[in-house]
């Protein structure tokens, strides 16, 4: 969306006022000297001040302080190199544009802290080789890294994350065709549903599995319960993002391939999913994303062994998620460095499957 | 054969065989989702059905979870959470609105597709990545944070801590797994929601009238505050709705951090909390089938609370899509 805005803060008003006789287009997204020099310049002289106060005078340290006052100062600061020389709008306008940009930095560097640290505890486990061919039997907690692995974790993850894709991705899609293609009152009633669900905790999907599986049926706590209670967590996401991606497909392409003759499920089949297909790629790997790195439903309904397992139908089955919670709860350090490694395994998939949602995605803009 | 009176052509009318199997098994599908997801809160409602028999409205109005002594209430749990999600909440939103603002407004048109995916890849990391941040790298920085708001507004009861701060060697563990530092990591993760939304509503605002805004000789920030956050409002509201309902049912993030404790405690920067879904997680493993329905029951009344708040959301949202109308 392109806007047309004044010269950063600068009033059109006061621009104006310089104009010579002839017309002068006025320039567009370009800051002014005054613009940059009043930031720069109220940057340099807050830090000197504050570090002056806050170290040399008063008895304080930290650097969390240091910088909260660091920001403070510059805002009084650039608020009153402002007022020398412009109106008090454009003050206002100039202080909440820096609290907006300050707010995003803070958001940036926060995300950043969350990825960098985990890759950066995880840089002991994650050397060892062994690390992702072995499994944990038989590893005491007291053995150093270059015993045992998580290979049982990795392999459970993905099993259990084909298992609720090939649960979840039927349900969801139907469901979403159901919504945007077949349509009526009761598609309403199901949109309904479905968005409320999207949004209850993942915890209840384990809950409710194990209400109606383990505790229902009789089933143990195995792989399958454990896939089950994803593909619950999952299929609102898919139905959902699906369903987006299904109705901005032009409806004139509906029209013309019912007008030449096709049945609507032929429509549907060879106008409708080829148009829509990196829209409904991009729905199934968000929920990848979600459902590899889902908690707690799994602690309530998946036991967790130290053995390689790669058979859903019996024994427990460990993952990742939940191999990283045991390890962070158990409060040896060499578990939580196990605990980093198999993090950064994790967050390595999620944004795998991230970038090629983004890649997909950009398909879809490309081609129109 | 003599043509003496126009036939009408025969149209079959209804579906071919095809699209009745069509519309058939979608509906299916629909329908079977539908019964799957509405049977979540019927099955927990039966679940919760005979421990509501036994302790009746005891149940919400006792603090204390001890099954052995036969008390079972989840009043404290229910004020942590709420708690945690509050702390979330007024952390997030402020964040939420200014990293919306930027993307939408401020933000150089080349960067800003890369920013809504930074926001998005927020949204994707896993709780249990946000769990480790908040317990090993977010809480020895922000006991110092508490001993400080503790310092200075002690006054106020809720920054109140039962130890003094101004000692030489201060309780650093009396300041650890608080309330107020799983709010700031429950924040991290309402954050990237709240945002989206909000964003999403920021980019509808019509053309139109931010450029009869800027012609008046708005500046930057009028021109926001007098069409772009009045036009978003609904979204604004919806979308801290939609994160609120998130921060409500965290679970394992809010386990990592804060030390189950039972007592009503208002005092947020004090260690020891407690929140529905940390509750369920922790005491599921180790459960009696007598503990097992009250734990379920508890689940009951989270789902019911979520429910709640989405649906509030919910509202909010459509309503400011509808508010695109306006677009001259």
């Amino acid at each position: 969306m392109t806007v047309l805005q004044p010269a950063a803060d600068t009033p059109i008003v006061s621009a104006a006022a310089q104009l010579p006789a002839e017309d002068r287009p006025r320039p567009l997204r370009k800051r002014t000297t005054d613009d940059v020099l009043s930031v720069i310049g109220s940057l340099l002289g807050s830090a000197a001040l504050v570090w002056l106060v806050y170290f040399e005078i008063l008895p304080l340290s930290g650097l969390v302080g240091f910088i909260v006052c660091w920001y403070f100062a510059f805002l009084a600061m650039y608020a009153g190199v402002t007022s020398l020389s412009h109106p008090r709008p454009v003050v206002t306008s100039r202080l909440m544009g820096a609290a907006v940009t300050a707010a995003a930095l803070l958001v940036g560097f926060a995300l950043f802290t969350v990825i960098g640290y985990t890759f950066w505890q995880g840089r002991f486990a994650l050397p060892h080789l062994n690390f992702f061919t072995h499994d944990a039997a038989g590893v005491r907690v007291q053995d150093p890294l270059n015993h045992g692995g998580i290979e049982h974790a990795i392999v459970g993850s993905l099993i259990q994350l084909g298992i609720a894709v090939a649960v979840s991705l039927p349900l969801g899609l139907g469901t979403a065709i159901f919504m945007t293609e077949v349509g009526g009152w009761f598609a309403k009633v199901v949109r309904t549903v479905v968005e409320a669900m999207t949004a209850v905790p993942d915890l209840l999907a384990g809950l409710f599995v194990y209400v109606t599986l383990i505790v229902g049926l009789g089933m143990s706590r195995t792989g399958l319960a454990a896939a089950i209670a994803l593909s619950v967590t999952m299929t609102p996401i898919i139905a959902r993002s699906a369903e987006v991606a299904l109705r901005v497909v032009p409806g004139g392409l509906r029209e013309a391939g019912l007008a030449l003759g096709a049945s609507h499920w032929q429509t549907v089949r060879r106008v409708v999913l080829p148009t829509a297909r990196p829209g409904l790629a991009t729905a199934l790997i968000l929920a990848m994303a979600r459902g590899i790195g889902e908690t707690a439903p799994l602690l309530i309904v998946s036991g967790a062994s130290t053995f390689m397992n790669a058979n859903p139908l019996n024994q427990p089955m460990n993952s990742l998620p939940l191999y990283i919670f045991q390890g962070a709860r158990s409060g040896q350090p060499l578990q939580i460095e196990r605990a980093f490694g198999a993090a950064s395994v994790l967050l390595a998939i999620v944004f795998v499957l991230f970038v090629i949602t983004r890649f997909l995605a950009r398909q879809r803009v490309g081609r129109r | 054969m003599a043509v003496s009176a126009d036939l009408p052509r025969v149209i079959h009318p209804g579906l071919p065989g095809v699209d009745r199997v069509f519309h058939g098994s979608t509906r299916s599908i629909a329908v079977l989702v539908l019964v799957i997801f509405g049977s979540i809160g019927a099955f927990l409602g039966y679940q919760a059905i005979p421990t509501f028999h036994r302790y009746g409205l005891k149940f919400l109005t006792q603090h204390d979870w001890q099954p052995r002594l036969n008390q079972i209430g989840i009043l404290s749990t229910l004020i942590g959470t709420i708690e945690i999600a509050l702390v979330a909440l007024i952390i997030a939103f402020p964040l939420a609105l200014g990293t919306a603002l930027f993307i939408s407004e401020y933000a150089p048109a080349r960067i800003k597709s890369t920013l809504v995916s930074l926001i998005d890849l927020m949204a994707a990391v896993p709780s249990i990545i946000y769990g480790l941040w908040g317990a090993l790298l977010l809480m020895p920085h922000a006991k110092f944070v508490s001993r400080w708001l503790h310092q200075t507004f002690g006054f106020i009861p809720i920054f109140k801590v039962d130890t003094d701060p101004h000692a030489a060697v201060w309780a650093q563990s009396r300041y650890t797994s608080s309330a107020f530092i799983a709010g700031i990591c429950v924040a991290m993760m309402v954050l990237p929601i709240a945002c989206a939304v909000m964003r999403g509503v920021f980019a509808q605002a019509p053309l139109g009238e931010r450029e009869a805004a800027y012609a008046l000789g708005a500046t930057r920030w009028g021109m926001i505050r007098s069409v772009v956050l009045p036009f978003g409002r609904g979204g604004i509201i919806g979308g801290t709705m939609l994160g609120l309902g998130r921060a409500l049912g965290e679970t394992i993030a809010v386990l990592l951090i804060i030390s189950l404790a039972f007592d009503i405690n208002f005092r947020i920067l004090q260690a020891g909390s407690s929140s529905i879904s940390a509750l369920i997680a922790d005491r599921f493993g180790d459960a009696t089938t007598n503990q097992l329905a009250a734990l379920l029951t508890a689940g009951f009344v989270l789902f019911v609370m979520t429910l709640l708040v989405n649906t509030v959301a919910a509202i909010f949202i459509s309503r400011s899509r509808s508010g695109a109308m306006t677009e001259i």
